[in-house]
């Protein structure tokens, strides 16, 4: 006998009699402002949330935010960067890259999450090895709270999906709260809606 | 190959071994601080949620039910899992579940493993296991990867290192990654940390998560962390091997939003974890594999009075609440898992051994009040006593001073003249009399001075006259 037939046959043996599979209602309440609400709570786990720039594109912007920045890597249109995602065949290759750019599918006002799978991450290291993540959102997706947000289709239909909510974070050393601990040491989201007007991105690349 | 937890029978002295914990009187304050705000920053959510005791109803509701038709979701899981191009693995035990993962490895040829936090794999005493056969591990959460470095097992299954303070993980880390040894800073070490482990994330060829749930209708898993170790992890390697105990099958995508809402509020006070993973598929070019493992839970899911035991989420608010984990720390258990949870369900993995635990509990309940998926802990700590009492596991001490008890107390005569007695001489007798072996509550706490009459005394003489 597999093992796979003796641990069902062991389950099944010792099944307590069946209850039954509780109906689970939503806890819808008034929300004013979802993005009011998505902000706070984006805040207090450590994100930072800003307003797409009204001039200039967003590479430039992206680029004022992070001087430093010698590798941008974007894996959405909008924003060119300096190396192209379609480029990079094995993910270690993102070792370098100091500033992430994706754009969330949807966010959750509860928590503060922003929801990402690899149509949005295109090579899901992106979002981790990334020292600085750059998230763009469009407010219209926030969705009120986990249990909304488990109804998005990524989830039944991505290979991966992922929830993040600020940067990295650990506090294992005397509870003392460390913002990146290893993966993105930053989260910045942008609130940006999508296919606004002129904003094709500007290839930005320098030649060398 | 017998694990090592079979050989050693010896009991584990709780009390023993707290002794030792309480003596270093800074990190046990610490300790007991650090804990105890956990369970505050706890409550700050739950008070913040209307619906939190509607929604601990919702998870023990959905937690009973998956568990009483376990076999059916287990088989969903699988059907949907292996279409989805994940290879499913069943292991019997924790023998097995280790050489199914060294097999795999060995067929991708792998030597270095990169692995994010696993109470199972722990259980399974995996990790010496696959060092003996050539396989480097280096586990990735950063209180997991301290205690491997100073050769010790978790103390907490959320915070695994929360008994250390920062000078001692500044010694672990300079004798081991490095670091000035003068340097405790907090910040500097958790940077040392992530500096010295990425290059592993680089070069490792597999990756190693646990997962928090497995959802039979999607045969997807979730990998609930904060420091984005498993996504590292399970994102770069080409071959990702998941641990999953039997238990852990919900059965739906919509059941998340119960128990994700639920898990890190209850662990640390957050609303959720900063990445909450789901992976319902391989990477194309890269393999997943998963690993079902039972070891004892479908035994458990027998026992009539215990099979809530396997409702647990892993959260720890059971022992951030408890004040003798507080207060005696989690390797006093001498167990994978400690704390009011620990103590409920390691007599099930040995009784001799673990036979002391249900005895280091207050029985205040307050484990039960918090827990998420509302595990009768406390009543079901009562039941193994009772259980320990009758297969003479009990030790001579408690023994005796238990039968001793019972006769006093069977006797109101007998009951009367040994509190008059007590109370006349306690403040008068010599220390040694009072505080020795049979006296265990006198260990470390001073007895309490003896009020001028009993109770029955005064009850007479002011009430007497109105029977």
């Amino acid at each position: 006998m597999s093992s796979r037939e003796v641990i069902l046959g062991r389950v099944r043996a010792n099944q307590p009699a069946p209850l039954p599979l509780p109906e689970v209602p939503g806890f819808d309440r008034p929300l004013a402002s979802p993005l009011a609400a998505f902000t706070a709570a984006l805040t207090r786990m450590g994100g930072t949330i800003v307003e797409a720039p009204s001039t200039g594109s967003l590479d430039q912007f992206i680029r004022a935010r992070f001087p430093q920045a010698r590798v941008i890597c974007s894996a959405t249109p909008e924003v060119a960067g300096t190396r192209a995602i379609e480029t990079v065949r094995d993910p270690a290759e993102l070792e370098d890259v100091d500033v992430g750019v994706v754009r969330a599918a949807f966010g959750v006002a509860e928590t503060g999450s922003v929801g990402l799978s690899e149509c949005e991450l295109v090579v899901n290291a992106l979002g981790f090895l990334s020292q600085h993540l750059v998230v763009l959102l469009d407010p219209r997706t926030i969705v009120p709270d986990l249990h909304h947000a488990y109804r998005e289709r990524g989830f039944f239909e991505a290979r991966y999906a992922v929830l993040m909510t600020g940067p990295s974070a650990t506090a294992d050393i005397e509870g003392v709260l460390v913002r990146g601990a290893q993966g993105m040491r930053t989260l910045t989201v942008i609130a940006a809606p999508l296919a606004a007007p002129a904003t094709r991105a500007v290839d930005t690349r320098s030649p060398a | 190959m017998t694990p090592r937890s079979v050989m050693s029978i010896k009991r584990v002295d709780h009390a023993e071994a707290s002794s030792h914990f309480i003596d270093a009187k800074d990190h046990a304050e610490f300790h007991d601080k650090r804990l105890w705000d956990l369970r505050k920053k706890r409550d700050a959510e739950s008070e913040e949620l209307p619906e939190w005791q509607e929604l601990r109803v919702l998870a023990s509701g959905i937690k009973e039910h998956a568990l009483t038709h376990l076999g059916n979701y287990l088989e969903q899981f699988e059907r949907n899992a292996t279409a989805n191009g994940m290879v499913v693995h069943w292991a019997r035990d924790a023998a097995e579940h280790n050489q199914i993962v060294l097999d795999i490895l060995a067929a991708h040829e792998a030597t270095i493993l990169v692995k994010s936090k696993s109470m199972l794999t722990d259980e399974c005493e995996m990790r010496p296991f696959l060092e003996n056969r050539g396989i480097e591990i280096i586990e990735t959460d950063l209180g997991e990867r301290i205690q491997q470095l100073d050769g010790e097992p978790p103390s907490h299954i959320v915070v695994p290192a929360v008994h250390k303070l920062r000078s001692d993980v500044a010694e672990v880390f300079s004798r081991t990654i490095g670091t000035d040894p003068k340097n405790d800073d907090v910040p500097y070490l958790a940077e040392s940390q992530r500096m010295h482990t990425r290059p592993y994330y680089l070069k490792a060829q597999a990756g190693m998560t646990g997962a928090n749930f497995a959802i039979a209708e999607t045969g997807s898993f979730v990998v609930c962390t904060n420091e984005g170790n498993a996504d590292l992890g399970a994102n770069i390697p080409k071959l990702h091997i998941a641990s999953i105990g039997i238990e852990k099958v919900i059965p739906k995508i919509e059941h998340l939003g119960v128990f994700v809402r639920m898990l890190s509020r209850s662990a640390l006070g957050s609303p959720i974890t900063q990445i909450t993973s789901h992976f319902r598929a391989p990477r194309p070019g890269t393999e997943m594999h998963v690993v079902l493992v039972d070891n004892g839970r479908s035994e458990r899911l027998g026992m009539a009075d215990f099979w809530y035991s396997l409702k647990c989420i892993r959260c720890g608010a059971c022992m951030n609440t408890c004040p003798v984990y507080r207060r005696s720390g989690g390797l006093s258990y001498g167990a994978t898992y400690s704390g009011p949870i620990g103590v409920i369900i390691d007599p099930t993995f040995n009784l001799r051994k673990y036979s002391a635990l249900p005895f280091a509990s207050t029985l205040n309940g307050s484990c039960t009040s918090v827990c998420p998926v509302k595990i009768n802990i406390h009543e079901q700590i009562y039941k193994w006593r009772q259980i320990i009492a009758e297969r003479h596991q009990l030790p001579m001490v408690k023994r005796e001073a238990m039968r001793i008890t019972g006769k006093i107390l069977a006797s109101p005569r007998l009951y009367r003249a040994a509190v008059e007695a007590a109370a006349a001489g306690i403040d008068k007798l010599p220390r040694f009399m009072i505080y020795n072996p049979f006296n265990a509550w006198g260990r470390q706490r001073e007895v309490p001075a003896s009020p001028a009459s009993t109770f029955r005394q005064w009850y007479l003489k002011n009430r007497g006259a109105q029977k």
